[in-house]
């Protein structure tokens, strides 16, 4: 496609979702993570056998911090969403596909929008039968409420994880389905997600030639680090970058890319200038202990790099704007994707959220041209 | 003897408690028998194996004992070959692993004693940090209060993960008692392993440990902050010593927004993280990751935003550089002269640079 077209073209086609209003000259972006809601719960129900529903009803989920739904790190606004979007006629914002459609995909020029549902989707839920019964349940509702009515959005396989063989299914349950463009986990597993129980996992997504996404949260049981855990809402949310570098650095040293070679990881929601500092952290000990881990056979530093993309939400913000650039540099431009957050407090604008001096090739880059090689958009 | 590195001041060397002997040599009767009786070896974690690469650098190795178990090896190694005005012992004998906290006071007394006979009291040149039972604040500042006397005691030393980040008000009585003995806070490398070493659970390889006590050193710092310490105790300093530097900018920037958005979770905080780092915490150089180029280590270094964040180690006997390259290529005159000397002299007050005791 032609991305210096003033137009995306597929927001030319008025289809079922209303006319697009895109502005002209804008880039048409591809957005890593967006976020739907279910109006209440009554909206998986269709999606669950009686058994699931009433096991729902009856104990509720179980995750491994403890809470019943509400996070035990309160956020700074209600659901750590954007005040505006609350939809008129009730629910929760993420909620309504109208909504959705008319202040971010068309507001925002996006073309396409990669959804990652988050909350109590059944991932990292104790019992493993109810964790696989509602991933699959999530499935069938996104694309049931989003991914069929409006095609700009393509969904996220959500895996029960911790449940190897149950993710495998799922993933060749929902993998041929083209709304599907990513597997969704999330960084704070049960092990760090390098760990060969969850090897099947990647084995699958690289059949279907689907990148995996490792979205920020997660309820491992295990605090943010091993210092144990912290007080405040400020510090897990700075925290997250930590999780991520879990993930790369055992995804890396474990030899997940080794294995599999197609495999692409895209890191959500934890920024994204943590990446170097690791990356040659691991380079520097694998120099020093390489007979510990002969399963690799090149520097860390260069599996990152083949292998690990980065969302670009929360944007980094440095006093001085020339220390971020630097670390787009360090990473690669061709491994930087720009990411939303839609409809989260946190939220990013494709077209303010970066630093001025950005050029606007690499702008380009970022926003409409590195996720047509990530997702699987076809 | 080089002068490239006369004065220095090196704020990481690491002395070895050879045997269990060595401490029950420092034990009251109480726990020299206990340590018979119940047949104890000692404690040492697999924070650092003996014969890992990382652990003990070729050269600095003698058959099979390391460098770091006599006074005279290591000074052979580094001060008298280099100058060094002082360097300053960080024993990181496994204390903090121990689940008994009177077990803990013991062993820590015995560290703190052993590490005063066979280090301090052998080289006039030596510093050393407090070893104290993180396992219970109250022991803890007893065992501060008892050593702070000896000025040669410069800080009190914490490992990077333990079972609560350090910036909690269980531990400021720790904090309070350092502050008032002009003893500055140093956070190491290093865990209990009463958790788990990453958020993700335990990782399969050493080399994936080691890499991760970075991680511990972002919960700390942005516990310190957020807890208010440097609010309540405006005199400490906290280094932090083996992290591996480079991590800190983009941890900074996150905490940084994350606090301009929801700062009203932590109203005593006054003033941007930022502003707190410049002002209270410190980092030793080694490791610096970078890569071995001056090009990014300069970019690096630029981000700290101040010339007075860096403090000179040379992180004896660990393996974290080849030769004399102490320091990362890029920098300059100036700068090395404020990384080997003047700061850590403005780090420690009790090395006699701002506050002479």
């Amino acid at each position: 496609m032609q991305l210096d077209a003033p137009i995306a073209p597929e927001l030319d086609v008025a289809d079922a979702s209303g006319p697009a209003v895109a502005r002209p000259n804008r880039l048409a972006v591809i957005d890593g993570d967006v976020h739907p809601a279910w109006r209440s719960q009554e909206d998986l129900k269709p999606f669950l056998s009686k058994r699931w529903w009433d096991h729902l009803q009856t104990y509720g989920s179980r995750r491994k911090n403890g809470s019943t739904g509400q996070e035990p790190y309160p956020k700074s606004a209600p659901l750590a969403c954007r005040r505006d979007a609350w939809p008129e006629e009730g629910g929760r914002p993420g909620s309504s596909l109208a909504l959705m459609q008319s202040q971010h995909l068309d507001g925002n020029s996006i073309e396409f929008g990669i959804l990652g549902p988050l909350g109590a989707t059944g991932q990292g839920d104790f019992n493993l039968d109810f964790s696989a019964a509602m991933c699959s349940a999530v499935n069938d509702w996104q694309r049931e409420t989003f991914t069929r009515p409006e095609k700009r959005l393509k969904g996220g396989i959500v895996v029960p994880y911790e449940d190897t063989a149950a993710s495998v299914a799922e993933i060749d349950r929902c993998g041929p389905d083209p709304d599907f463009a990513q597997v969704f986990m999330l960084t704070r597993s049960q092990e760090p997600l390098g760990s060969r129980r969850y090897w099947p996992i990647y084995e699958a997504a690289q059949r279907y030639k689907l990148p995996v996404a490792a979205h920020v949260f997660g309820t491992s049981g295990h605090p943010v680090s091993g210092a144990g855990w912290p007080s405040f809402y400020v510090e897990e949310g700075a925290g997250h970058s930590t999780s991520c570098q879990t993930v790369v650095s055992s995804l890396v040293i474990e030899g997940v890319f080794e294995r599999f070679p197609g495999l692409k990881v895209v890191m959500v929601e934890g920024g994204f200038a943590w990446l170097p500092a690791l990356s040659w952290r691991l380079d520097k000990l694998f120099e020093r202990m390489r007979d510990e881990v002969p399963h690799l056979k090149r520097k860390p530093s260069e599996y990152i790099r083949e292998h690990v993309y980065v969302t670009t939400q929360p944007m980094e913000e440095p006093d001085d704007r020339r220390h971020v650039l630097d670390v787009m540099e360090w990473i690669g431009w061709d491994r930087l994707l720009f990411a939303s957050d839609y409809p989260h407090w946190d939220f990013d604008d494709p077209f303010r959220a970066f630093p001025a001096g950005l050029k606007p090739e690499r702008h380009r880059q970022i926003c409409a041209e590195n996720g047509r090689s990530v997702y699987r958009l076809s | 003897m080089s002068t490239e590195w006369a004065g220095a001041i090196d704020c990481d060397v690491h002395p070895r408690v050879p045997n269990i002997r060595a401490l029950q040599a420092h034990m009251d009767e109480y726990w020299r028998d206990t340590v018979e009786l119940r047949g104890i070896e000692g404690f040492e974690s697999i924070a650092y194996p003996t014969n890992a690469p990382l652990t003990i650098r070729p050269d600095w190795r003698e058959g099979k004992a390391g460098a770091d178990e006599h006074v005279e090896r290591m000074a052979k190694a580094l001060l008298d070959r280099h100058g060094f005005a002082h360097a300053i012992c960080n024993c990181l004998y496994a204390v903090q692993m121990i689940r008994d906290e009177h077990m803990a006071a013991a062993f820590a007394r015995a560290v703190n004693d052993w590490v005063k006979a066979e280090w301090l009291d052998k080289d006039t040149r030596l510093r050393a940090s407090i070893v104290v039972p993180v396992q219970n604040p109250e022991l803890a500042v007893e065992e501060i209060e008892r050593c702070a006397p000896d000025k040669r005691f410069v800080q009190v030393l914490f490992l990077a993960m333990g079972e609560l980040p350090l910036g909690k008000s269980y531990f400021w009585p720790i904090h309070r008692a350092a502050e008032r003995h002009d003893l500055t806070i140093g956070i190491h490398a290093g865990s209990s392993y009463h958790h788990a070493i990453t958020g993700s659970g335990w990782p399969s390889y050493y080399l994936e440990d080691y890499a991760a006590q970075s991680l511990g050193f972002h919960t700390q710092l942005g516990s310190l902050i957020s807890e208010g310490v440097f609010v309540k105790f405006p005199k400490l300093k906290v280094v932090l010593i083996e992290s591996g530097v480079s991590w800190i900018g983009p941890y900074l920037w996150r905490l940084n927004k994350f606090w301009r958005g929801v700062r009203n979770e932590v109203p005593w905080i006054d003033r941007s993280p930022n502003e707190f780092v410049r002002d209270h915490i410190r980092l030793t150089i080694q490791p610096f990751d970078a890569p071995a180029s001056g090009a990014e280590v300069g970019r690096l270094i630029d981000q700290l935003q101040s010339d007075e964040m860096l403090l000179f180690s040379s992180d004896f006997p660990h393996w974290q550089f080849d030769g004399d390259a102490m320091l990362p290529a890029g920098i300059d005159a100036s700068l090395r002269r404020k990384i080997l000397v003047d700061n850590p002299l403005a780090a420690y007050p009790r090395l006699g640079g701002r506050h002479a005791t």
